[in-house]
């Protein structure tokens, strides 16, 4: 009962850190996808004098991924009250072009007034309609969203370090006599902290199985996938290859590197 | 006869650099019986704890089975005290192993196999008559136990040298004379030099020993 209350309070420890860090990698891929919905839905609208050159366009805007004529046939078919079909193709001809252009990714404020510059630079070109005003509300919620949820992480990762270096304090309280004694009769450095080494490893390695059950029943449950529809976003909310190596990576590390410090601070009794 | 302990000018203090023992000069031959006595406070245990390298020659030198201890490094240190059996008068048993697993730890550092270690547990345990509390932990037996248990560990690696400070100091009779009679067995049987720190030397000692008594920062012989 004492040996599982011993492991409790660093994998308790741990297990909070791997959930935040799963939790704000969750979130990336979120804002990421939305991101992607919101590039694929957006278009800046530009009207030209001339028949525009679209690889010139392109060329010159990296950001432009395509361009396209938009047809004027259905502003025309309003204003046909009677014409003949010659005025028609006449009023066609001095109507001004119309092209959407889609762009590579969700531009931030800054590249859509660079692309509106840029793109006013060609005397052909007399308005570009960039739909700014909505563009900006929604890219500041989204980057709101992606602070307020990094905040959270960052904050219960410190807290969690503080509480990490808490059961420092007892550790080394707790194994400082023992590798003393164990000193005393002439063991290496690596034979006194091998104990404690081998009990972090073992925390860690229950850490990042624990936080491997969780992910994995979160990232199946049918909720948790209906939610992550509703919204659009279909992500993978937990690779059980790349994100588990890498929390047991997060999780060996850290508890190695506890257990360093305790062997570091460790001072033999005078 | 080989000297197992030579001090030379030997001057000891701790951080707060009053000097405890001054420019002391004695040596030890392998195979003795020792006793050092003096007041509380006098420099016993201090002289004992310089012996195993837990505190360092302010001046002087002090040589412990021909290593230098002025100056050692960890690994020399080391190798020393592998050659060393401690008795404290603390115990300094790991609370959290078994009675067994304490007497094992000197021959786990020295790399002794499996079957040789728990042979000499054994055998270690039913001298000191603790063969029925093998699998019990420290805080589960009297002092007397303990310090028996601390003695069977000192004892375990077939030490050159064994060091006691106050082996039975506040135990029963019956456990103190199973310690002396452990450490004149070890002395008598095995020619291990023992050095034990004591207020009171047993009046029926079986073996010859040498008396040393410290006083005011010196040392000196007790004819």
């Amino acid at each position: 009962m004492k040996s599982i209350k011993n492991h409790l309070s660093l994998v308790i420890a741990l297990l909070s850190i791997l959930f935040s860090v799963q939790t704000f990698i969750i979130i990336e891929r979120s804002i990421d996808s939305y991101k992607e919905n919101l590039a694929t839905s957006y278009s800046v609208v530009v009207v030209s004098n001339k028949r525009l050159d679209n690889k010139i366009i392109i060329d010159s805007n990296k950001i432009v991924s395509e361009i396209s004529a938009l047809t004027p046939d259905n502003v025309i078919e309003r204003l046909n009250t009677g014409m003949t079909k010659k005025n028609m193709e006449l009023l066609k001809l001095t109507l001004p072009k119309f092209y959407k252009i889609k762009l590579t990714h969700y531009p931030t404020p800054k590249e859509i007034e660079s692309l509106t510059e840029n793109l006013l630079k060609n005397k052909s070109i007399t308005k570009v309609e960039n739909f700014s005003h909505n563009h900006d509300t929604t890219y500041k919620l989204l980057l709101l969203f992606k602070t307020v949820i990094s905040v959270f992480a960052v904050s219960m990762f410190v807290v969690t370090i503080l509480l990490i270096f808490k059961e420092l304090r007892i550790w080394q309280f707790k194994h400082n006599e023992r590798m003393s004694i164990m000193g005393l009769f002439g063991a290496p450095t690596w034979l006194r902290s091998a104990v404690l080494f081998r009990l972090s490893i073992v925390d860690a390695l229950i850490a990042s199985a624990l936080a491997f059950g969780l992910f994995s029943y979160i990232s199946s449950s049918t909720w948790v996938l209906q939610q992550f529809d509703y919204i659009g976003i279909k992500i993978m909310i937990f690779d059980p290859l790349y994100d588990f190596l890498l929390l047991l990576g997060v999780s060996v590390f850290l508890s190695i590197m506890l257990a360093s410090m305790i062997v570091l601070g460790h001072k033999e009794e005078v | 006869m080989d000297k197992v302990i030579i001090a030379d000018n030997l001057s000891l203090a701790y951080s707060n650099n009053e000097t405890i023992i001054n420019k002391v000069n004695f040596s030890i031959n392998s195979g003795s019986f020792i006793f050092i006595t003096g007041a509380s406070g006098s420099g016993k245990s201090t002289l004992l704890k310089s012996m195993y390298g837990a505190l360092k020659p302010k001046e002087g030198s002090l040589v412990v089975g021909g290593v230098e201890l002025r100056g050692v490094s960890g690994g020399k240190l080391n190798f020393l005290r592998k050659h060393i059996g401690i008795v404290f008068q603390d115990y300094k048993l790991v609370k959290e192993w078994t009675i067994e697993k304490n007497i094992m730890l000197p021959l786990i550092i020295n790399g002794y196999e499996k079957t040789v270690t728990q042979n000499q547990v054994d055998s270690l345990l039913k001298h000191v008559r603790l063969k029925h509390q093998a699998g019990k932990y420290p805080l589960e037996l009297s002092g007397g136990e303990q310090q028996r248990v601390a003695m069977a560990r000192a004892l375990s690696h077939n030490p050159i040298l064994i060091l006691a400070d106050e082996p039975t100091g506040n135990l029963d009779d019956y456990s103190s004379q199973l310690i002396w009679n452990l450490l004149e067995g070890a002395n008598s049987q095995l020619k291990t030099t023992v050095i034990v720190v004591t207020h009171h030397i047993p009046e029926s000692m079986n073996v010859d020993y040498k008396h040393y008594h410290i006083e005011y920062g010196s040392i000196h012989e007790v004819n």
